[in-house]
């Protein structure tokens, strides 16, 4: 398949100075974890009995797995729709959603009360089938484990072609006296070496299945987020409480699936200075009205079977929250069925911020905004709590500038997008990427 | 060909997806009605009756104190632990009485604790089985040795009775279990009702409870609102309820007579019954995957032969 030098790393110095900014950003938040350890719950979030979850759950887990959900959304359109030309995309996709569902499972772990018992969710005496976190909780940990696979032919790839450059400048900086023997750490580096080349060819044999596996199960979480609120019919204002929330869900973590891999895509191209992949972005830009037309339908058709069309429009707080969702998501898409916008970076960002923008707040909305548990009950997040969920945020993107640099995720410019370079040198116009070949063409050869 | 596959693609997911979500929504609108065990423990507490000496709080302080290990609140300017107030239900107070005044004349006292609802909430979302309806009293429990503290409980009570402990390192959930492990096994009654210098709670069978109290609606109705507040609420509930004044102003929630974990579970079963639906995607997906991974191989040696 050559799926190897599809791919390369990006040059450059891991250590620059937003390294260290963003470095920070996450030793704060992790001294705030500490202490949620040591004095409690309480004493860093302003989390209640009435709001028992805060932005905890409601960003990190809820919306932050949705925003993971690129990997999910290009996996579906290369695999299952076969359109193979978006194939080099899918690497960086899937390590953002690697990121994002690792450390969605690291941020329920400080979210837990008791999460040294979490084991239970092993035994199959204590599983609960009727509860939809059961659910959600396997089906994340699954998808987690298939993110990892998924993403391991990179990490072999680049262990079999490794020069263990970096392991000898450590040995040679160690000390004479602790530092291993140059010979027999070199024996031991060939062996995994070996290892490596031993599993890559059939790791990739098999890889198709747990690819699907990684389709099939954020279909299910992902719905099942949704279903996490059927639950609290009292509680969950009537706007956002149905019984298509599972349908909602799933939809709705695709077409920001789509979009965040667009923003992905651009932001990367723009901040490690490569040429923008306008070709692949507009063929992806062109499917999200696809679905969010489906998903506006759906809501629209939902509120007005249920009767409930006049509290969209009735101009209080709740509406107000549902009508700036709305309208992010619908004017976003409306952008999109504009030709000329799908081909120009800067509408395609527009549109895609938008999309995200609306389809996260539909989230937020239905976690923490719609939800009232009774008078006298108030929640706003503390200063800790958002540094926490912060600090696990530029963890993420710390992770990723370090891994696309270690290991090759990102598109190899010299095969699928060498012309593009001249064009990117002033900045990007949306006319000069109608005249490059469609990037499937030149992949192919 | 990309044409087919899209319309494939398409068809697949609304067949699968939407469909069965669809599905779920419409059987859950049905109501098939759930059987109500009248047989199991409960309570009845008359508001007319209580006259708001909170000796069943003290009471369910000092019988559940070692169980749970719960201590005594204190308030800061009480260091001997003899005067303690709460203001409301909390990691260390399983039942309250609160006063609501409307005016002078029109009042009432109000108790909170669990309901012990026939359809537990709490108990349909326990992603651990931390929560339990025991099948004969029908106690809903609490076991903080499985509870992981995800605290969707409390996202679903209705009446938002599950507590959490949030200034400790190591919480737990909080809830009334009709004293099952202290007063109830020694006893055969709850600290609450025991105490009680004014017959306002009455511990019993739930079937004797709601005799007594349509008794009371009948011998005197202008005492009462023509309400048992737990009789049909979210299913029914065994902690029952008599009162002057309207149910919601006393701050039990109007609720539905259907219970809302079966509205939920509904969907929830309809999407994962037999786990047939993800099998089927699973395979169908594989299927579709691999004929396109084929496919594109034969596409890519083609290409190799041409270039050779």
């Amino acid at each position: 398949m050559g799926h190897s030098e599809e791919y390369q790393k990006l040059e450059g110095k891991i250590f620059t100075k937003s390294f260290f900014i963003l470095l920070s950003v996450v030793l704060l938040g992790f001294y705030f974890v500490g202490v949620r350890y040591v004095k409690g719950i309480g004493a860093v979030s302003n989390m209640s009995d009435g709001y028992p979850w805060g932005i905890w759950i409601t960003y990190d887990v809820a919306t932050g797995t949705a925003i993971a959900c690129g990997g999910y959304a290009v996996a579906i359109l290369v695999y299952i729709r076969n359109r193979m030309q978006y194939h080099p995309m899918i690497r960086s996709a899937i390590l953002t959603s690697m990121f994002g569902y690792g450390l969605a499972g690291f941020s329920v772990m400080v979210d837990l009360g008791r999460p040294w018992n979490a084991y239970n969710f092993f035994i199959p005496s204590k599983w609960q089938a009727n509860s939809a976190m059961f659910e959600v909780a396997l089906c994340v940990m699954a998808y987690s484990t298939v993110l990892i696979l998924e993403f391991l032919p990179a990490i072999l790839t680049s262990i079999e072609k490794s020069k263990w450059d970096r392991m000898n400048a450590i040995r040679n900086w160690l000390h004479p006296k602790i530092a291993p023997d140059k010979k027999t750490m070199e024996d031991k580096l060939e062996m995994v070496r070996l290892g490596a080349a031993w599993l890559n060819p059939r790791l990739n044999k098999v890889l198709i299945f747990f690819i699907v596996l990684g389709i099939t199960l954020p279909t299910m979480h992902q719905s099942s987020l949704g279903s996490l609120l059927l639950i609290a019919s009292t509680k969950l204002h009537p706007l956002w409480h149905t019984g298509f929330l599972p349908l909602l869900f799933l939809l709705n973590c695709v077409f920001i699936g789509y979009a965040i891999a667009i923003l992905e895509s651009i932001i990367s191209s723009y901040s490690f200075k490569r040429p923008f992949e306008i070709e692949e972005l507009s063929g992806l830009a062109g499917l999200i009205p696809f679905v969010t037309v489906i998903w506006l339908t759906v809501v629209i058709g939902d509120l007005s079977y249920r009767g409930q069309i006049h509290a969209a429009l009735k101009g209080d707080f709740y509406s107000g929250w549902f009508m700036t969702e709305f309208l992010l998501v619908a004017c976003g898409s409306l952008i999109l069925f504009v030709k000329k916008a799908r081909k120009s970076a800067r509408w395609l960002f527009i549109s895609a911020s938008m999309i995200v923008l609306g389809g996260a707040l539909y989230r937020f909305n239905v976690y923490l905004i719609g939800f009232n548990p009774g008078q006298g009950w108030r929640y706003f997040p503390s200063f800790a709590e958002v540094m926490i969920t912060v600090g696990i945020v530029a963890l993420e993107i710390l992770g990723y500038k370090v891994f696309v640099a270690l290991f090759p995720v990102l598109p190899n410019m010299d095969l699928h997008g060498a012309h593009k370079k001249k064009g990117h040198a002033k900045k990007h116009k949306g006319s000069e990427a109608e005249k490059h070949l469609p990037a499937g063409e030149a992949h192919a050869h | 060909m990309k044409k087919t596959s899209r319309r494939d693609f398409l068809k697949l997911a609304g067949a699968t997806g939407a469909g069965l979500l669809a599905c779920g929504a419409g059987n859950a609108l049905a109501n098939e009605g759930l059987q109500v065990n009248n047989d199991e423990l409960g309570m009845l507490y008359d508001a007319t009756k209580c006259v708001g000496c909170k000796a069943c709080m003290s009471a369910c302080k000092r019988v559940n104190s070692d169980y749970g290990s719960l201590s005594y609140e204190k308030a800061k300017f009480d260091e001997d632990g003899l005067w303690d107030a709460p203001s409301d239900l909390s990691g260390s107070t399983r039942t309250l009485i609160k006063l609501f005044k409307e005016s002078e004349k029109r009042w009432s006292y109000v108790k909170y604790s669990c309901m012990h609802c026939q359809k537990p909430s709490c108990v349909s979302v326990c992603p651990v089985s931390a929560m339990t309806k025991e099948k004969i009293s029908g106690i809903v429990d609490y076991n903080k040795n499985t509870c992981i503290g995800c605290r969707y409980c409390q996202i679903a009570c209705p009446y938002n009775i599950p507590k959490f402990q949030w200034e400790k390192a190591v919480p737990q959930i909080v809830k009334c279990d009709l004293c099952k492990a202290t007063n109830l096994r020694e006893k055969g009654i709850t600290a609450c009702a025991e105490v009680c210098p004014a017959a306002a709670i009455k511990f019993g069978k739930r079937k004797d409870l709601l005799e007594e109290a349509h008794q009371r609606l009948k011998d005197t109705p202008d005492k009462y609102v023509a309400h048992v507040y737990g009789e049909h609420e979210g299913g029914g509930t065994n902690h029952l309820y008599l009162a002057s004044m309207p149910f919601n102003k006393l701050g039990l929630p109007e609720i539905k007579p259907e219970a809302p974990a079966e509205f939920s579970e509904k969907i929830q079963h309809t999407i994962y019954k037999g786990f047939i639906a993800p099998l089927a995607l699973y395979s169908t997906l594989c299927f579709i995957a691999v004929k396109n991974m084929k496919k594109h191989q034969g596409h890519d040696d083609d290409h190799q032969k041409g270039d050779k």
